[in-house]
């Protein structure tokens, strides 16, 4: 590779900026086995409040719920997100395709503030008008199923732009009906992307402070909104820990689907492989 | 075969497909249209009214079997006038362009190595990127409050070390809070121009090296252009989220760092004035609708298959 600008500048470039990223995270794992209540103090290694969380009752009902909205969400954004991928895949004209893709996509960049102001308004005014629904679990979810459908139609959309459609084509060719045809053939095809989706929109979720503390009401504050509120105040012991067991599951969660993913994919390419052959 | 595909497909959807190609469109543009276009009428509609003792006014009335209109422009007049409003949304589109720009500078590089390692090293270091996106955001933004305060990790090595002998002000300071957009926008500036790097085709370097051009005439007159769609991704990805960030402002920015995310979030939830907190939006709306109508042109180019 003689355009390759230095193999020393290339790491150099990339371990810093792996640094970067990674250094924050770090600092806070190891600062949550601190002794001292003085966050940046070191005091010793201590599990103390990792004994202190299991009696933090806000932070434990703030998670139940969060986790509650999370679920829902990314069932709701995967059944949506798939929706409307197919739409953008399938349907190349239609009425309204120039709108509906502008909507699709707006949400991954929109300030989340206008998100959750603007919903919060509409529902508002809903309620003066209908007399429901009331703020709390099916507010908060339906705000975070915008952001999460656009988050799903991007990840099951570039999915089925690299299948191949010659599967679908075959399906068809052998007289299977449209509905056969998707159950038996594309979702199969798809099923991982709609995983990896369901997984992102779950994250995104447990995550989201700005759209839940516009729709949340009262009884209803989710555990970013905990964790914000205590960020805002200062440093603060509880945090690191749920900042460290947060960083725990996920590295297992991400590295367990990254296998399962990749053996999947292995054995598709063999059946592939197989199946090619025997047409040959 | 594109064509006979087309053919299969549009007369496939006339004899059966007509009925679920309807449905499969309408729910998702259903959702969408409630959920997201109303939104943006009501909001229009609420700036244009003021706040009576503790709701806002309508501004449609029925009086005398008449509906009355009643718009107020209050909202936008003051914003006009009220420096501090100019102030937040001037400050919002510096900072917003200047993360885009660390942002670039940091991620280009990184995306182009990263897209010339070898092959079989690149799915691991993707994950590696990918990594800290999938940890809380939040909790990643505060962590930089503990780095950065004045009793912080790097003021407390630094005096340990004996280099300073007083904290350094870091925290809630113009370069805490760029630091902080920089850190958690970079990923979102990587990853398109990583997938948009890893897909050029090299030969086209060849030819240029061949045809006398040195390395760096080569990077800047064919690498560069032809990435110009994923710089233009990524730019968008970063500018338009930033511009109304709260999150970190609020956790990291300071008082010369006032930012119109946090200015409709007091307008809402401090000062409980809804149709103020509207009018900004509309106003902020106005700000980024060009860079999101290049983004959604981007991202249709993407998903109509022009993948050149």
């Amino acid at each position: 590779m003689k355009f390759n600008a230095g193999k020393w500048t290339s790491n150099t470039w990339m371990v810093g900026v792996f640094a970067f990223l990674y250094l924050p995270i770090l600092t806070l794992i190891i600062f949550s086995f601190n002794a001292s209540p003085m966050v940046t103090n070191w005091g010793g290694v201590s599990l103390r409040w990792y004994y202190a969380l299991m009696d933090d009752r806000e932070m434990i009902d703030g998670f139940k719920l969060s986790l509650r909205v999370a679920f829902s969400t990314g069932c709701s954004s995967v059944l949506l997100g798939t929706l409307a991928a197919l739409t953008l895949h399938r349907f190349k004209r239609f009425p309204g395709r120039t709108l509906f893709a502008g909507m699709v996509n707006s949400p991954l960049v929109m300030p989340e503030v206008i998100i959750g102001l603007s919903l919060l308004l509409m529902l508002v005014s809903a309620q003066r008008i209908f007399g429901f629904p009331e703020r709390g679990f099916a507010t908060i979810w339906l705000g975070h199923t915008l952001l999460g459908m656009a988050y799903a139609t991007v990840v099951v959309l570039s999915r089925l732009q690299e299948m191949s459609p010659s599967l679908e084509e075959a399906a068809q060719d052998l007289g299977a009906r449209p509905l056969q045809v998707f159950f038996l053939v594309t979702l199969p095809l798809i099923s991982q992307a709609i995983a990896s989706a369901w997984l992102l929109t779950f994250t995104l979720s447990l995550d989201d402070v700005v759209i839940s503390a516009f729709l949340n009401g009262p009884g209803s504050t989710t555990m970013p909104i905990t964790i914000f509120s205590r960020a805002r105040l200062g440093l603060s012991p509880s945090v690191n820990t749920v900042a460290t067991l947060t960083v725990a599951v996920v590295s297992i969660g991400v590295f367990a689907a990254s296998i399962l993913m990749s053996r999947a994919e292995k054995r598709r390419a063999l059946e592939m492989a197989a199946a090619y052959r025997k047409v040959d | 075969m594109a064509t006979a595909a087309l053919k299969t497909q549009s007369l496939h959807t006339k004899l059966t497909g007509a009925w679920g190609r309807t449905l499969v469109i309408s729910v998702p543009m259903t959702f969408l249209l409630i959920v997201f276009l109303l939104p943006f009428l009501v909001v229009f509609k609420i700036s244009l009214s003021e706040m009576d003792a503790v709701f806002f006014k309508d501004i449609l009335t029925l009086r005398d079997d008449v509906i009355v209109l009643t718009i107020k422009y209050g909202n936008y007049l003051s914003l006009l006038e009220d420096s501090l409003y100019f102030n937040a949304y001037f400050s919002s589109l510096k900072i917003a362009l200047t993360t885009t720009f660390i942002c670039l500078a940091i991620a280009y590089p990184f995306a182009y190595f990263l897209a010339r390692s070898p092959a079989d090293r690149r799915p691991a270091l993707l994950m590696l990127v990918m990594l800290p996106f999938w940890t809380s955001f939040l909790l990643r933004v505060y962590a930089w409050k503990m780095l950065l305060a004045d009793t912080g990790v790097f003021n407390n090595v630094l005096m340990a070390m004996g280099m300073i002998s007083e904290p350094i002000k870091m925290m809630n300071t113009p370069f805490s809070l760029v630091l902080g957009m920089v850190y958690t926008y970079v990923p979102f500036m990587i990853l398109p121009l990583y997938a948009n790097l890893v897909k050029m085709d090299l030969r086209l370097l060849e030819a240029a090296l061949d045809l006398g051009a040195t390395p760096w005439q080569a990077f800047w007159r064919i690498t560069v252009p032809l990435s110009k769609s994923g710089i233009i991704a990524g730019s968008m990805l970063v500018f338009i989220p930033c511009v109304g960030e709260f999150v970190i402002p609020d956790l990291l920015g300071g008082p010369e760092t006032l930012m119109v995310g946090h200015v409709l979030w007091d307008e809402f939830f401090s000062n409980n004035d809804w149709p103020m907190a509207a009018s900004v939006a509309v106003v902020m709306v106005g700000l980024i609708i060009i860079p999101l109508a290049l983004f959604n042109k981007y991202q249709a180019e993407s998903t109509n298959g022009g993948r050149a």
